[in-house]
């Protein structure tokens, strides 16, 4: 593909998932000649299995403590992996940059206060004036600064107040179809022009109660011990094992990255989402319109990570689509190893698409139904079908 | 729209939930729509789609709108009312702080797919999609008190990226609740003068004292000036200018030198490649929070200079409340029937100005004046700044 001044190069990586804190760990894992083994949680939330964050020294992007206190754990982990992609740009501190950055975050909603809940909803048992009992209640129990750690813009907020990125601030809601807006409105801009340097990503905390709560509602948990990605059963849950995520990219112009010598993981050549009735293959016609920018790559060099929830039909209709439509491409579902992230879970397939293209990996199986590698990564094919609805795909290649 | 053109307050006692013990026991509810359940999604969805409906058919368009879909909409949590009922169904406590636990036994005895749907953000942009045929994936976004303002920036981007001709931007809030009023009232952002209803919320005045929240939704169909006039449509006013700039300096409060909103707003003329003596309005954010109408007076300042007293600027949050989500675009729909009318739409319950706020508010009664080109601007929680700047059709 030709070289143009707007190409939408990644030039910052900052992800952290169960397998460790950064670039480092994760690039160290996509190099490997044996697959790297997944890390799970499976007694603190029983019978729910979730990947845990790793050992994380929040005080490395978050300086103050005051700071640190103002979040709750999904916040400092979309600050944190923001502050990583910034530093793993060579942008962090960089006054004149960050003021003028713009920024897409994709959001869910933060922590609840599980012991305030608790105690309204018990009380609430013994009691008929129920509407009454929430006015004392919420009054007196909930602290005020709970609401900003609630509030989905306010990660953005906290990124804009630590790191300083302040050109613009948008915050997408809408589970996975939220992670691939994000990226693909990042990218529209800077193909345009209306951008030349945007950090774009999402977080996502798995070990919350009041999250599992939201996929137990249609009992989409996979069950009890970790079980790999493709092959997990139906009599054991719905099949999604969360994960305790957080992936941010910078993403610039080439113009812009190479007026200032930034090294480039790799180009982004397309990236679009879609959604609408999943009946009668529709989902195969809208995946099959998504993928067509990747026809072209030569397909052993072309590595796609697939952020399936592992729920169970998605799952085999993807692993199916993969299969006839993109065959001889590996397949590495990366949900598999560090679990689904939601709002987040497109961002971290195009963080691991990032790193495997900039540093030409032989990436090795995450699952045993996937095939090895035969040629170092060159291009990078991501995909996303959300949970309930939504699917995007992009397309990477190298320099 | 007519009520608060004319200078007639919406907000009233809250009757959706009891308010005995509350220090706020107003708002600008929105309770005369049918819903088929009373939760915010339903309540934020049927606004959003009557706005929407009235958009389009004022557009002249029908059949499948076929262009992207930009939707601020509030962030959605569980209603109280279906804690209490997997509580009701769920097994005893058996220690304090126990019931989620309690809860997700009870989601596993019994999945509740209503639930999930109705926690999910991706759910009433779902919706509108379906019901309106938009193309491709939407966005549904929050940019706090300015979410409304960059639903509209974000459809004006996409048409400028040559991606659509047209683009259908919503913003709907119908979010309050006992939980989001006591939340507000944490933070003081509230105005507790609840007697009479209707004079509680006074921007630019002394006494101000918080915002009335409020609910409401606005739909704009965005549409190419090139297909618009093509099509023979009917050309309400020139979206001509966006701009935007975060603040760092704190969760809730904005820079003192109000650095940020400045920056905003000159952003916004810049990119309508219009300077400041060629606005004739402002529709102000005007909270009536003692902290936001200070700081937007002192960043208009910066920008407009001594001309500032001389450009009407008046807050139609003096009459509907505070909107939240909605009240970027809703404001953007009062901005538009300024020019359409020539009519000034009036900031009312201005008995006490603040003496250290100058401005031509547009006193307690509309005015007819002829406007070509008017600013507004919304700023939010979480250094969310954004100002639009909309010209009346080229005649």
């Amino acid at each position: 593909m030709s070289k143009s001044a707007n190409d939408v190069v990644i030039t910052g990586v900052g992800i952290v998932t169960s397998q460790g804190v950064g670039a480092e760990p994760h690039v160290a894992l996509l190099n490997a000649v044996e697959p790297p083994k997944a890390r799970v949680e499976t007694e603190r939330f029983a019978p729910y299995p979730v990947h845990p964050l790793p050992e994380i020294d929040w005080s490395q992007q978050i300086a103050k403590r005051g700071d640190q206190r103002q979040m709750e754990n999904w916040q400092r982990l979309g600050v944190f992996a923001a502050g990583l992609a910034l530093d793993d740009a060579g942008l962090k501190d960089n006054l004149e940059a960050c003021g003028s950055m713009d920024m897409i975050v994709a959001a869910g909603g933060g922590e609840r206060d599980i012991n305030v809940d608790s105690l309204i909803v018990d009380e609430g048992l013994k009691r008929n004036d129920r509407e009454q009992l929430l006015n004392e209640k919420l009054t007196t129990e909930l602290r005020p600064t709970l609401f900003l750690a609630q509030l989905s813009n306010l990660l953005a907020g906290n990124i804009s107040i630590v790191h300083k990125v302040t050109g613009s601030s948008r915050t997408f809601m809408g589970e996975e179809a939220a992670g691939i807006s994000a990226i693909e409105t990042a990218f529209a801009r800077i193909k345009a022009g209306q951008s030349t340097h945007t950090l774009v990503g999402g977080a996502f905390s798995a070990e919350r109660l009041d999250i599992l709560l939201l996929i137990e509602a249609i009992q989409g948990h996979a069950l009890g011990e970790w079980h790999p990605i493709w092959s997990r059963k139906r009599g054991n849950g719905g099949g999604m094992i969360l994960g305790s995520v957080g992936a941010f990219l910078v993403l610039e112009s080439r113009q812009y990255a190479e007026a200032r010598g930034a090294r480039i993981y790799a180009t982004i050549d397309a990236i679009e989402g879609d959604r609408g009735s999943r009946e009668d293959g529709r989902l195969e016609a809208r995946l099959r319109d998504l993928a067509r920018p990747a026809a072209e790559l030569e397909p052993q060099s072309t590595v796609v990570f697939s952020g399936t929830s592992g729920f169970h039909d998605l799952a085999q209709r993807e692993k199916a689509f993969l299969d006839t439509e993109l065959s001889g491409r590996p397949v590495r579902a990366y949900g598999g190893l560090v679990g689904h992230g939601i709002e987040a879970q497109f961002p971290v397939g195009m963080a691991f698409a990032a790193l495997s293209i900039g540093h030409a990996a032989k990436v090795p199986p995450f699952d045993p139904a996937e095939a090895p590698m035969t040629a170092p990564a060159r291009a990078a094919i991501v995909t996303t079908i959300g949970h309930a609805r939504g699917e995007g795909i992009a397309v990477l290649s190298a320099e | 729209m007519g009520g608060a053109q004319r200078g007639v307050s919406g907000i009233h006692k809250i009757t959706r939930f009891p308010t005995e013990g509350l220090s706020t026991r107003i708002s600008g509810t929105v309770d005369f729509i049918e819903i088929p359940a009373e939760n915010a999604v339903e309540r934020s969805y049927a606004m959003a789609r009557e706005t929407t409906l009235e958009a389009l058919a004022q557009a002249g368009l029908s059949g499948d709108f076929n262009g992207p879909l930009f939707l601020a909409a509030p962030p959605i949590e569980p209603e109280w009312n279906a804690r209490f009922e997997l509580a009701d169904r769920a097994p005893a406590s058996e220690r304090p702080g126990d019931a989620y636990n309690r809860f997700l036994a009870a989601m596993r005895q019994k999945a509740d797919p209503v639930f999930h749907e109705a926690v999910l953000f991706g759910s009433i942009s779902e919706r509108l999609a379906d019901r309106f045929g938009t193309r491709g994936l939407p966005v549904t976004l929050s940019t706090a008190c300015a979410s409304g303002a960059t639903a509209i920036q974000l459809g004006v981007e996409a048409i400028r990226q040559g991606r659509t001709d047209r683009a259908l931007t919503v913003a709907t809030d119908g979010s309050v609740s006992a939980e989001a009023l006591i939340r507000f009232s944490l933070l003081s952002a509230l105005s507790t003068q609840n007697d009479p209803p209707e004079k509680a919320s006074k921007p630019f005045t002394k006494d101000r004292d918080g915002f009335v929240i409020a609910e409401g939704a606005a739909t704009l169909v965005l549409e190419s000036l090139e297909a618009a006039i093509a099509r023979g449509a009917r050309i309400y006013g020139i979206l001509k200018g966006c701009g935007e700039k975060a603040d760092l300096f704190h969760r809730t409060r904005s820079s003192p030198d109000g650095g940020p909103a400045i920056a905003t707003i000159r952003a916004a003329l810049a990119d309508a490649g219009i300077d400041e003596t060629g606005i004739g309005y402002i529709n102000a954010h005007g909270t009536s929070t003692p902290e936001n109408d200070k700081m937007e007076y002192l960043s208009m300042s910066a920008v407009f200079g001594e001309r500032l007293p001389s450009i009407p600027v008046s807050s139609n949050k003096s009459m509907i409340g505070h909107t939240l989500t909605a009240a970027g675009a809703v404001e953007a729909v009062f901005s538009i029937q300024t020019m359409l009318t020539g009519t000034l739409p009036p900031t009312i319950n201005y008995q006490n100005p603040d003496p250290a706020i100058v401005l031509d508010v547009v006193p307690n009664a509309k005015r007819s004046q002829q406007v070509t080109a008017v600013l507004s601007n919304s700023f939010g929680f979480g250094g969310q700044n954004a100002s639009l700047v909309m010209t009346a059709e080229p005649a």
